[in-house]
Formats: C-alpha cells, structure tokens, sequence
C-alpha cells in the first residue's frame, strides 16, 4: 500500500461509491438550482491513508509551537492592544468553522456527484479541526496571558452581544436556506476563498507584528486546508455553471454573499487590524492595502473575472463600491469608533490611540484626523472614570447609529442609510446592498421566478430591543459582563489594570436609560420619521450630527 | 563603500501582560465559566467542544439570525422523536425590553451529553494516523515476505468479493449516514462525536479499497473489481444493500445513529467481520486481513459504540421523558432488528465458501444476538420478540 502512488490510491477509491437500487438517501435540504448529473472528478484528491498523517504533523508543528510560547515566555511580549482584540474574534471564529462542517451535508443529494463527496466529506472533518484548535488557542491565551476576562466567558459573550451576533452571520448563512447559495456560493465561493485571506492570512500577519507567534501558528495551519476546500467550492461552480437556467441565481447568490462578507469580515477584521496594533511603522500594509492585494487583485481579478466567461455574472459594481467603503468612505473607521463609542457593552478592553497612532492612520489614509482625530481625543480623555459617564453619554460630536436589519452592523456611512418597511416594519439598512438582501433576494420570489427554497431572515436582529430603555448597569448584569468582585466591568475602554481606574457598574448608575433605535424609529409617525431619515444621511463623518440647515 | 539599508522589522516590546504579573478582578479566573463541567473538573475536550454549537434556550438572546425557508434555524430538537429533559419547554421570548436571559445552562437534558471518547482534533488525528500507519505497515511487511502466496485459490475470491463488498457499507454509512446526521444534532458535542464517527467509517472503507489494490497487484488472477459484481447482483449481498440503503434513507438523526450503531452494527457488522472474515481468515492461510478487518472492529466496538451508549442511554433513563423515549426505541428495534435479521440471514452462504470453514453461521448469530443483548441490557431497553426469529 504504502508504494501506491497518491493518484493510483485516489482512483481506487473512486469505486467506493454506488448508485442506489432499492432506497434513495434522505433528503433534507432544498435547492432552486438544477444540476445534471455527470461524471465529475473530485477535485480534493485527498486519500486519508495520507490525510491523516500529514494532519497529525501539522498538529505537532502547532503544539511544538504552543509549547515553545510558553516556555519562552511569549506573555511578556506580547501587545494588550492586540490580545484584548483577540477575545472578540476568536468568541467568533470557532463558530463558523464548525458551522462549515455541518455545512457539508447540504451538498450530498442537492449535488449529485457521488465523486464531489469524499472531498466534502475531508472538509468536514478539517472544520473540526478547525474549531477545536481555534478554541484551543484561545484557551491557552485564557490561561497564559494576563487578562483572562473576556476569554473566561468567551461563548456566553458570543452568544448575548451584538458584536458575536454580527460575527454568527458568518456561520448561520452555510447552514441554512438553499442548500447551494448556503454551503456552495457564500461558504466556499466567497467566504472561503475570498475572506480568509484576510482572516487567516493578513490577521495573523498582524499578529506577529504584535509579539503573538501563537496565532500565525494556528491560522497558517488551518489556512492549508482552507485553500484545498476552495477547490471544493469551485468544482460546485462550474457545475452550477453548465446549467443555464441557473445562472439568475448565481448572480443573486453571488450579489448577496459577496456584500454581506464585506460588510462583516471587513468590519471586524479590518478593525483588528488597524486598531489592534501598536506596530505603526509607515511601511507596514494598510488594511485598505491588504485588501487591495488579497481581495480585489487575488480573489476578484485572478479568480472570479475569469469566470466571466463561462457565464457568471459578476457584481463588479459591489465589488467596487466595497473598496469605495474602505478607502473613500471611511468603513473600517466608522466601524472601530462605533466599538469604541459602545465600549461598555464590550467583552474585552480597547486602548486609546496615541499621536503615533494618530500619525500613522493620517499618513496611510489622508484626511483621517479631520474626520475621527477629535473623537479619539475625546475617547483617551474620558477613558478613566473621574466623575463623567462612558463617551456613550457624553457630549462627543457622536450621534448613536441605527443598526442594519440586515448585516447588523450599524448605518455608520450615514449618508448611505436606506429606510423602508418591510414586512410591516419601518427599518433601516446601511446601505442599497443590504437593503436588498432583506426585501429582495431572500424571498419566495425572484424576478418572478419561484425560490420556495431560500432561506429567511429570522431573529431579533437589533441587539438593542432586548434592552429597550434599560440602564447600562441593568444591561451589563444581565449580559453577565462582570468581573468576579461583582462590579468590575470586563470591559474597559484603556488597558491599566490597576483597580482603582477600572470601570464599575457604579460608575454607570448615572446613565440615562437606552432606548431602542429600531423601536423609537416604529413609533415614530410618518413625519417624524421622514425627518429622522433626512437628518441621519446628513450626518457624519465620524458620527458628526448632520449640520444645521 | 555600500550601505546596507536598514530593514524594516516590527520592534519587540517587553509588556509583561503574562498571567500573575498583576493582581485585578477576574486575574485568577482561568476556567471557562459558561458551563457546568461533567466531572469535578472541566476537562480539555470539554473546553474545546461544549457551547460551540448556541442555543437561543440559554444564552443566545437574539435567538437564530437565518433559517430554512420554512422559518426554523440553527438545530431543531424536532429532528429527532426522542426528547432529552427540558425539551418540550418553549424558547424563551424575547421582546423589546425583554432582557437576553434564557433559561438556565444547560436549559435541557441534550446539553449533558458528553463523548466518552472525548473526541476533538488531537484525538482524531492520532488514533487515525496511528491506525493508517500500522495498516500500512502490516500490508508492507505481508507483502515483502510474500504472505499473500499462502492463500489458497478460494480465499483470494472470498477477499476479492466479499470482504470487498463490505467496503461499500462502509463508505455508504460513513457518508450518507453519519456525515449527514452531523448536521442535524441538538449540541456540538453530539455532531463532533457523529462526524468522527463518520471518518472511521470513511477510512475503513478506503482501507479496504486500497488494500484491494494492493491485492490485485500482488496476486496474480486477483480480481480487483469483483467486489463491485459482488455488491451489485449477487443475491447474498442484496440483503445487507438494501438495509444500508434504507438506513442512509433514515430522517430522524438519532434513529439513524441508533438503527446503525445499535442494531446494524452488533448484528450484520461484527457478525460479518468478527463472526466470518475474523474467523475464518486464519485458517486459509491469511493473517492480514484480520488486521483491517480488526481495526474497523476496534473503532466500532471501542469507540462509536462507546458514545452511542452514553448518548442513549440517559435517555432511556430521562428524569421527563423516560417512558416516551424507551417507546420510540422499542419500536426502532422493533423496525431494524427484522430489517438486518433478514440481512444477515442472506449472507449465509458465504460461511460455506472458504476451504477452511468458520465456525457455524448460527454458533455465530448466536453470539451476535447475544452480545446485542447486552448493548439493550445496557441502554435499559427490552429485547424485542423479532430477535427470536
């Protein structure tokens, strides 16, 4: 056996499958799509003769490495700002991961390629090893580094703040709705093989710029099999793509993954990266510039335009209007103030920006101190309690944002927000994209053509509605965001730990209550709300109030 | 004179932010705190396994933010007929102003399950490299001292199709059983268990495919695609396909775990390996295919039936709906037992085909019934009447 070539092993086990004679297999997912069945060759190519070991010696590679960080005392090195940052994204991650290997069973009887399954099948079990080494890591950051709040709690968090709540759209949208936009389209074609590279790449980059070694590790290890499930996704494609009366749905598909992972990864990892960093030589990349090069030069241009010529329809517009987002329109930004002006219902702790920061964001985005130097100011200035409330009450030049219905994240372009009723409810998007995901594409219809098997928007999606005109105090007991002496906030807006300037639910008794955006918004009447909406795209940037007419 | 410019690396910076260097609220909390561990202590495959998959009845306040067309997100408890403690118990309402409590973890019986195994990457990854590596190893060495000459003209058929054959069982549940069902579980420690299971069973299926291969290289005359003529038409196969058709057709993700693992396995699975390859295999000269066939026996027996058990039997023993699970699965048994008695019944034949006989087909059902028995005996379940057929 062990002389067999890979290829020779691989054929082989290409008898393994058959058709069925006397039963079909359940069928429990739905799709809009048609595919022929042909014969197809499994683009994974993996036999787990050898799959298993090659896994195992990247297991010890990762844990030699987990081993020689903390006998070599990598703590002492590395950034608060960056580790605090790491309490969000890795409550997150290991959600989607393993999201996608539940994903894997939508594609079994919706495509019907019996040769595409070993290879899904390889890609389920990769996801778990995905999830439980990433929750791993996060439990040797827990034990190892200095601040385990945050990480102690760190599902508990995911599940109750808005924050993992926008993060979860990455791993509820492959698991359900049309089994092919789910696990096929916005799992494999887009997120897969578009966002992870600057998840699992350019994060880690950071990371170690930042003294953590850890994590590069870690995502290096998984981003190895990320890229052999994009072969996964791509064969899915070309199938979908030889039936011609699928394409409608593709370019649907394609329209509302492609937005939502911008809005979401972009939002989060781009604030990572730019904000949870204390390496600010000139020369390092921009997230602006990693996207540049990861996003649009090698997902966009080198993988997704040559398939234009196979009949994909490509939203160039959206893809473009992305950039727009991150390079004219502030997004990333817009994005990390709005964490910051909402520290208090954080799980982990954000440091101020100091002027080498503030030097560093105006040389690589021109124009940013204009635009958001004034707050961050006001932010370093009220970070320590001294008798004033959290920024959030404070008079800031910051107007609270109203939350996107779709993607979650708040209208921050606010010149970009679009206000509609939906289902017999007023709300509002942060931009067109959004906007038609919710009222269009995720609908029994499209372009009257029946879709009876997409998926829905489900949930209580404004975080704030739970807490409709609650007091913070109130809020953060009822999260559970509170240190183990019973008042201490998890959650502070600088990184000194010494007791006496930390935050505590006393220091927020003061606060007005906090009422809905969304609520407010429906009982508003038909004027009221017009003049809501001509005021909020008049706002900002930075938050600004719309200024007098 | 040249100048070499000065490259530009990031700076190290010494923050001492390592665990102790400071006394503040929450500085020795160093355990995760959103779950009640099994044992006195949480354990490494608890840390990385349990509250992975949310739950809107306890902590997921914004309850599922995408659903099937039909409404329902994440992962129904509807999907199976069985109902752990808590189960019937309505989710949580949330409103505005509601506040995001939920009811208290675990909020219903699914959530105390634990994987005797406690499978997670490290495990999977080394109990299936070290199996892959010793298979490989055993073949080599069988090969280089030309162990497959011993075997007589019979047994190179039997190999070629009947334990040929077996390889489609396997991929079959491994894939459309298995893989499927690690969708449809109430918490990530029922779906992690179920997807490892799933690869055993993947890999003893390519275990037995390259072997063939192996086969078909070393010995002359050796068919390596009888296996598929075996599987497709002859008559004593047909039993057995169509069982694990029907099971791979099973809606109820727990009844399929159940069917496979409880009734399958016990009684056409280790009946077929242990009870016929296992035992006769010596006796015509081969001491290699045991080693295969046994370490497929070994995962079964040790592993996927390990946490098969402990994921049903707390069930059958609910502290709520004891009564109402031990019914529905009786009347499973009462559904699969017939199903594979009849299954294995047609595999009869092949116990009179190796020159060097196995012990008696029914010396064998025997002790497959009765070791089935003892797997219901320990899940508390009643044997059904149809075992007596």
């Amino acid at each position: 056996m062990s002389r067999q070539s890979v290829a020779k092993a691989h054929q082989k086990i290409q008898e393994l499958a058959w058709e069925p004679a006397y039963h079909e297999p359940v069928s429990q997912y739905g799709t809009d799509y048609t595919f022929q069945k042909a014969k197809k060759r499994d683009p994974l190519k993996q036999v787990l003769r050898s799959y298993f070991p090659m896994e195992e010696e990247k297991d010890h590679r990762v844990y030699g490495a987990a081993d020689g960080a903390i006998r070599g005392n990598m703590f002492r090195q590395v950034q608060e700002r960056w580790m605090e940052w790491q309490k969000l994204f890795l409550s997150i991650i290991p959600l989607p991961e393993i999201s996608a290997a539940r994903a894997m069973p939508l594609l079994f009887r919706t495509v019907p390629n019996p040769e595409l399954h070993n290879g899904q099948a390889i890609q389920m079990i990769d996801e778990v090893r995905h999830s439980t080494i990433q929750q791993n890591l996060k439990r040797l950051y827990m034990n190892n580094y200095i601040d385990p709040a945050g990480f102690n709690s760190s599902l508990r968090n995911f599940q109750n703040d808005y924050a993992g709540t926008i993060g979860r759209q990455f791993a509820e949208g492959f698991i359900t709705g049309d089994a092919i936009t789910a696990a096929s389209i916005y799992l494999t074609i887009v997120a897969e093989t578009a966002f992870t590279n600057t998840l699992f790449v350019a994060m880690p980059g950071e990371a170690a710029a930042n003294g953590d070694y850890l994590l590069p590790t870690v995502f290096h290890s998984v981003q190895s099999d990320e890229s052999r499930h994009i072969s996964n996704g791509y064969a899915t494609l070309l199938m979908a793509l030889s039936d011609e009366s699928n394409h409608q749905l593709l370019e649907r598909d394609l329209r509302y993954a492609w937005w939502n992972n911008h809005c979401v990864v972009d939002a989060a990892i781009g604030t990572f990266i730019e904000y949870g960093t204390k390496d600010r030589r000139k020369d390092r990349e921009s997230y602006a510039e990693m996207w540049r090069r990861w996003i649009y030069d090698d997902y966009y241009r080198s993988y997704l335009m040559p398939l234009e010529k196979y009949g994909l329809v490509i939203p160039h517009d959206l893809v473009e209007e992305s950039w727009n987002r991150i390079w004219n329109k502030g997004y990333v930004h817009e994005v990390a103030q709005f964490f910051a002006t909402g520290w208090i219902a954080n799980y982990w702790r954000i440091d101020p920006m100091t002027d080498e920061d503030f030097e560093w964001f105006e040389y690589k985005y021109p124009g940013w101190y204009d635009k958001y130097g004034a707050w961050w100011e006001n932010y370093n200035r009220l970070s320590k309690p001294n008798g004033h409330k959290p920024i959030a009450f404070e008079d800031v030049d910051y107007v609270y944002p109203h939350r996107c219905w779709t993607c979650m994240v708040p209208c921050l372009i606010r010149e970009d927000m679009v206000m509609d009723k939906v289902d017999d409810q007023w709300r509002t998007y942060c931009s067109e994209g959004c906007h038609w995901t919710d009222a269009v594409a995720f609908r029994p219809t499209y372009q009257g053509r029946q879709t009876p098997n997409m998926g829905r928007l489900t949930g209580s999606r404004e975080w704030e509605t739970l807490y409709h005109n609650w007091s913070f105090a109130d809020i953060i007991k009822d999260m559970g965001y509170v240190r183990d002496d019973g008042k201490t906030l998890v959650a502070q807006p600088h990184l000194d730990l010494d007791p006496k300037k930390m935050w505590t639910l006393d220091h927020l008794r003061d606060c007005p209550p906090f009422p809905s955006p969304n609520v407010t918004l429906n009982e508003m009447t038909d004027e009221e709300r017009e003049a809501f909406r001509a005021d909020y795209v008049r706002q900002g940037p930075g938050g600004r109030p719309a200024p007098a007419a | 004179m040249t100048v070499t410019p000065e490259r530009s690396v990031p700076k190290p910076v010494f923050t001492d932010a390592e665990a102790g260097a400071r006394d503040f609220p929450d500085s020795e909390l160093r355990h995760f705190n959103y779950f009640v561990p099994k044992k006195r202590k949480q354990s490494h495959y608890e840390d990385v396994t349990v509250e992975v998959q949310p739950d809107p009845r306890h902590y997921l306040s914004q309850g599922w933010l995408y659903g099937f067309a039909d409404g329902k997100g994440g992962y129904p408890l509807e999907w199976t007929a069985l109902k752990a403690w808590g189960s019937d118990r309505p989710e949580p309402e949330r409103f505005p102003g509601s506040g995001g409590q939920g009811y208290e973890w675990p909020a219903h019986g699914w959530h105390e399950f634990r994987d005797p195994n406690e499978e997670w990457e490290q495990s999977i990854y080394r109990n299936n490299s070290n199996v892959v590596r010793q298979l490989n190893q055993n073949v080599e060495a069988a090969r280089q001292s030309k162990a497959f000459e011993q075997w007589n003209r019979n047994w190179v058929q039997f190999v070629a199709q009947h334990v040929g054959a077996w390889m489609h069982v396997d991929h079959g549940l491994g894939l459309y059983l298995f893989a499927n069902a690690n969708r449809r579980g109430p918490t990530n420690m029922h779906n992690t268990a179920i997807s490892v299971n799933s690869m055993h069973r993947i890999r003893s299926a390519q275990d037995l495919a390259l072997y063939n291969l192996t086969l078909s290289e070393e010995i002359e005359g050796f068919d390596g695609t009888a296996h598929h003529e075996t599987w497709n038409n002859d008559p004593s196969w047909q039993g057995v396909r169509e069982t694990a058709e029907q099971l791979t057709g099973i809606w109820d993700w727990a009844e399929a775990v159940f069917a496979a693992n409880v009734v399958f396995e016990p009684l056409v699975g280790e009946m077929f390996r242990s009870n016929l390859v296992q035992q006769a295999a010596p006796g015509n000269g081969d001491f290699v295919t045991p080693t295969l066939i046994g370490a497929e026996e070994y995962d079964y027996a040790e592993r996927d039936l390990r946490y098969t058990r402990v994921l049903f039997e707390p069930l059958v023993s609910d502290k709520e709906f004891a009564d109402h699970n031990t019914k529905i699965m009786q009347s499973w048994l009462a559904t699969w037992v017939p199903r594979c008695l009849s299954a294995v019944r047609m595999l009869q034949p092949l116990w009179s085909q190796p020159d060097a006989k196995p012990p008696r087909f029914e010396d064998g059902l025997d002790r497959a019934k009765g070791r089935f028995g003892g797997i219901l005996s320990d899940l508390g379940l009643q044997a059904p009447k149809e075992l007596n057929q």
